[in-house]
């Protein structure tokens, strides 16, 4: 070994804390860097790999053929901006009944409707679609359905009872559309039949755009497609940037808080770095004078002391990139799921430019330092010895010394001016720890409040279920067919019931139907309410709950598939009735993938369907004991054959791993800030070895020692707390809108504002308790220092 | 304190450090109240051993000192800062004065640690300084002093609170002639007045000047026990 490696590897060994410092602040920020970068990177491979393979399109639209023909929309591949184009497909939105059982489902299940196309071949110019299992069709007795559509497999036989003559088709093969064009395929002749005789046909066409990248690029191909059809013509569209979003959402809602949490990291690293380098300079003045007496030149003693960071740091980032990709494990794989893609993963270079650019950044922290170490002269670097006084913050001295307080704590109020540009430099490793404390509750309070308000019906604490098949919350509501269905309980009945029931609050009932909504493909669930749910109703974002009929009230994620804003309307459509609703609010839940619309129980009257309640959420009254309640109110709706429970969500899995990591990367930033305060405790006990021998050989007492010390650093917990909260709170604010963003949602005002002024007041001491945290075992070191070594330094 | 009882009792004591030889073997010394004990002898004999078992810095590996009839070798970490406070005062070669508080705020230290009322505290430094004729300097820095001045303000701060005993070691090893000659007559005038004072010294002037006594150590051991001090050094 070269005589600058022995130097840096016994720099590296000597000063074990600051080596320790250093790789677990490189650590941390690694692991936040690698998986913010390679989430983001690694979340939209298998999406973007898929669509190019299948020539995926960029925008399909749905035409109303009453107003347009199939000429003229063949004619709309050469609009402006398109590139390529595969249609017209005739569309029908139709149920279908088993008719043969399967290993999944017996014979005459009712399925959800579906939207159907008529789709002679499954390749051409765009969104050649992937056949999963089985064969294309061959003749008009066949139909192949989309995967995770509809929960079939290859040779069973769907029954069409409402189209003309309840054809019975033969499923050949399962498929897969990229952007998921359409529910099932038939040919085009069949596709014709199974519609209701005597209506508008309704059509799809798919488009490849030359320009596609942003959704303002895909809304301009939108916009010159509108302009190429009759008014009118163009009923909805969806771009497949919405699809690519809700097929990458939950991984890339990682990514702002991860990208957030990493810049913190990569910053605090940089200081702690710098701290570190440059105490150790301080502290080994008379160590450099030597290496220069011995004939080291300035540019070995630089390289020397960068060294001594970039060993550690090297070993930081090897240990952050295997903890980056094992916490990138289960995130990932649930994306490759999506595709039926192996797990995703995240390309080699993200784990060469995270750690190389850590590297960089630690290497110019550990240079400032250095530098100053090369340029030392050996002379006075020899005959230094230790780090001379400073001479400073004597007034604080004079001024504390006047105040009355103890002697402990009026000197250690006093230290941090002594050195005050290292008092600085540990008071912003403080608030980046107290800011990421500030930050990381922000974002456990947003995750608790979408935890708690993802779910419909979440808000009652008693939930009354009325038989009649209803199914749970967000599942499609599948029903066997043949025999009678259990009639649901009189809503008349249990209303009276319920309002009897001492204990009572207020309550409300819900009823799920599936239809067909333009602008989106396949089934919209539809959650129909009856009486006054306002004080249930979901987190509004923009625009107001329902209040009377012929209103709707549907998430962002919807607004955005079926390319309309509050204000507009949707038309409902269930076995050739047509219901116009108009969208009065937007509103923020996640069941149903938030594709859910929620209107009045008139809309599903109006629809032909059934509009009796299937559920009621009930709110007790302050001061209710539940488990009487139920006892109670189950002793009258017994005879109705409806049942109380209690109302339980269960938690998203997303949200818990996203709470996990929060906690991990927070703790993690914590400790580095605290351990960023315990080497700077080390460093000015060091510095102060002498003094504090003096003090205890004139008395003062161990107890008085850690008090000292600590309070040397309590101060600039306080204020760096202070600081801390509105930068913790900026960056929470400044963050999860991009997280809600990700997930194709915004997020309601009041999961962004979730501060209140006592958690703001207590994370202001988040400085506080770091500082003192970070300083307690230094302390301890210095009141355990043998007073007569202490006076033998100089 | 009966008056028959010495100040300082050390019996049989030894501290051996790591497996090399005895840094003190077997010493046992009392010094009487009143007493002004220099301590010779040549480097790595035990002087300053010696000194720091005496003011608790230190603890031996076998035997027991006893200060102003406390057994110093039994005491806490917490009982020994204690008893520095009040029991002994300090000075030392390089002075140990804190760099960044002034004059007074050096000499009244010790009576902060111990708790001593403001008022009071400042009337007793005040004193001193003037007593020690440097209370033109109580408002500077110790940076701007001599060291002759420097040494009397740790004589100050030393005796702040009234301390059955004070130590020094090598008080005049980093004076020049004229400020060691100060030191010497000011430890001096310290004795005559009543104060007991243990010193550890290579100087023998110092000794013969301002000790009623010397002990002379060698390789850890007490080797000579004078009690006229200047019939000590003039051998």
């Amino acid at each position: 070994m070269s005589a600058l490696g022995r130097v840096v590897r016994a720099g590296v060994g000597r000063r074990r804390v600051q080596t320790a410092v250093m790789i677990m602040t490189t650590l941390m920020a690694v692991t936040a860097s690698f998986l913010a970068a390679g989430l983001l990177v690694a979340s939209q491979a298998p999406f973007d790999h898929a669509f190019a393979q299948q020539r995926g399109a960029h925008l399909t639209a749905r035409f109303d053929g009453a107003k347009v023909t199939a000429t003229e929309l063949t004619a709309t591949a050469h609009a402006k901006g398109v590139t390529a184009a595969a249609g017209p497909f005739r569309t029908v939105a139709v149920r279908a009944r088993t008719a043969s059982s399967s290993d999944i489902l017996p014979e005459g299940v009712d399925l959800p409707p579906v939207t159907v196309a008529g789709r002679a071949e499954a390749g051409g110019g765009v969104d050649r679609v992937d056949l999963v299992s089985g064969t294309w069709l061959t003749g008009p007795g066949q139909i192949v359905v989309a995967k995770d559509t509809l929960p079939v497999e290859p040779g069973t036989r769907l029954t069409f009872p409402d189209a003309p003559g309840s054809p019975t088709l033969t499923v050949v093969g399962v498929a897969r559309s990229v952007t998921g064009t359409a529910d099932a395929w038939v040919t085009p002749a069949r596709a014709a039949s199974l519609a209701a005789p005597g209506g508008a046909p309704e059509y799809e066409m798919l488009y490849r755009l030359a320009a596609a990248g942003t959704d303002a690029q895909v809304a301009a191909g939108r916009a010159a497609l509108t302009a190429a059809v009759p008014k009118g013509a163009l009923t909805g569209s969806q771009s497949y940037l919405t699809v690519k979003q809700e097929k990458t959402a939950n991984a890339k809602a990682f990514v702002p808080f991860l990208a957030a949490f990493g810049v913190l990291g990569l910053l605090l690293s940089v200081l702690v770095i710098g701290i570190v380098v440059s105490g150790a300079v301080g502290a080994a003045t008379r160590r450099i004078g030597i290496l220069k007496s011995l004939g080291f030149t300035p540019a070995q003693v630089v390289r020397a002391y960068v060294g001594q960071a970039l060993v550690p740091a090297a070993v930081g980032c090897a240990l952050g990139l295997v903890v980056g990709h094992l916490l990138a494990v289960p995130v990932l794989a649930e994306v490759g799921e999506a595709f039926d893609g192996p797990a995703a993963s995240i390309p080699l270079w993200i784990d060469v430019a995270v750690p190389a650019t850590a590297l960089v950044l630690v290497a110019c922290a550990a240079l400032v330092p250095a530098l100053r170490a090369g340029r030392l002269r050996t002379v006075a670097a020899i005959t230094t010895g230790r780090t001379p006084g400073t001479g400073r913050g004597r007034l604080a001295r004079r001024l504390t010394g006047r105040l009355a307080l103890p002697p402990a704590v009026g000197l250690g109020l006093a230290g941090p001016f002594a050195r005050p540009a290292r008092s600085a430099t540990m008071a912003a490793a403080v608030v980046f720890g107290a800011a990421a404390v500030t930050f990381g509750v922000g974002l456990a309070l947003t995750l608790g409040a979408v935890q708690s308000d993802r779910m419909l019906n979440s808000a009652g604490s008693v939930a009354v279920g009325t038989g009649g098949g209803q199914a749970p919350p967000g599942a499609q509501a599948v029903h066997v067919g043949g025999g009678p269905e259990e009639p649901k309980a009189d809503p008349a009945e249990i209303a009276a019931a319920l309002r009897a029931q001492r204990g009572t609050g207020r309550f409300y009932g819900t009823t799920r139907a599936e239809v067909s909504a333009s602008g989106i493909t396949g089934a919209t669930t539809v959650v129909a309410y009856q009486g006054d749910a306002s004080w249930a109703g979901p987190p509004m974002v923009s625009g107001d709950w329902l209040d009377g009929p012929g209103q709707a009230v549907v998430t962002t994620r919807f607004l955005k598939a079926a390319g309309i804003r509050v204000g507009d309307t949707v038309t409902l459509t269930e076995q050739g009735r047509h219901v116009t609703v108009r969208i009065v609010g937007e509103a923020f839940f996640t069941e149903g993938e938030g594709m859910e619309l929620l209107t009045p129980t008139s809309t599903l009257t109006a629809l032909g369907l059934d509009a009796t309640p299937g559920q009621y959420d009930v709110e007790t009254e302050p001061g209710t004991e539940l488990t009487r309640y139920l006892t109670a109110l189950n002793d009258r709706l017994d005879p109705l054959g409806a049942v109380a429970l209690a109302n339980t969500d269960d938690e998203s899995s997303v949200i818990v791993a996203m709470d996990a990591l929060i906690g991990t990367l927070t703790l993690m930033l914590v400790v580095v800030a605290g351990l960023g305060v315990l080497n700077t405790v080390v460093l000015d006990t060091r510095d102060r070895v002498h003094d504090l021998g003096v003090l205890k050989a004139l008395g003062m007492a161990p107890r008085q020692t850690v008090t000292m010390v600590v309070t040397s650093v309590a101060g600039i917990g306080l204020v760096a707390g202070a600081v801390a909260v509105p930068v913790g709170v900026a960056l929470h604010h400044y963050v999860t809108p991009f997280m809600g963003d990700a997930v194709g949602m915004t997020l309601p005002p009041s999961h962004v504002a979730v501060y209140d002024a006592p958690e703001l007041a207590l994370l202001a001491l988040g400085g506080l308790v770091i500082a003192v945290a970070g300083a307690l075992l230094p302390a301890g070191w210095a009141a355990r220092t043998r007073t007569a070594t202490a006076l033998r330094t100089e | 304190m009966a008056a028959t009882e010495p100040v300082i009792d050390m019996r049989a004591v030894s501290r051996t450090y790591g497996e090399g030889p005895p840094a003190l073997a077997d010493v046992t010394l009392s010094v009487a109240a009143g007493e002004a004990l220099a301590v010779l002898g040549p480097s790595g004999s035990g002087k300053s051993t010696l000194l720091n078992l005496i003011a608790g810095l230190d603890r031996p590996s076998t035997g027991g000192v006893t200060v102003d009839g406390l057994r110093v070798d039994e005491l806490s970490e917490a009982g020994s800062a204690r008893y520095r406070r009040t029991k002994v005062g300090m000075v030392f070669q390089f002075f140990n004065l804190l760099d960044d508080l002034t004059v007074t705020d050096n000499v009244l230290l010790p009576a902060r640690l111990a708790g001593m009322p403001r008022a009071e505290a400042r009337a007793r430094a005040a004193g001193l300084l003037a007593d020690l004729r440097i209370d033109r300097h109580a408002d500077a820095y110790p940076g701007r002093l001599s060291g002759g001045e420097r040494q009397r303000v740790a004589v100050a701060r030393a005796l702040m609170n009234r301390p059955a005993l004070l130590l020094a070691d090598e008080p005049t090893g980093a004076l020049d002639t004229a400020s060691g000659a100060d030191v010497r007559e000011l430890l001096a005038e310290l004795n005559a007045s009543g104060q007991t004072i243990v010193l550890v010294t290579h100087d023998l002037s110092l000794a013969a000047s301002c000790a009623t006594r010397t002990v002379e150590l060698i390789d850890g051991r007490v080797v000579r026990d004078t009690r006229s001090a200047a019939a000590a050094v003039s051998r």
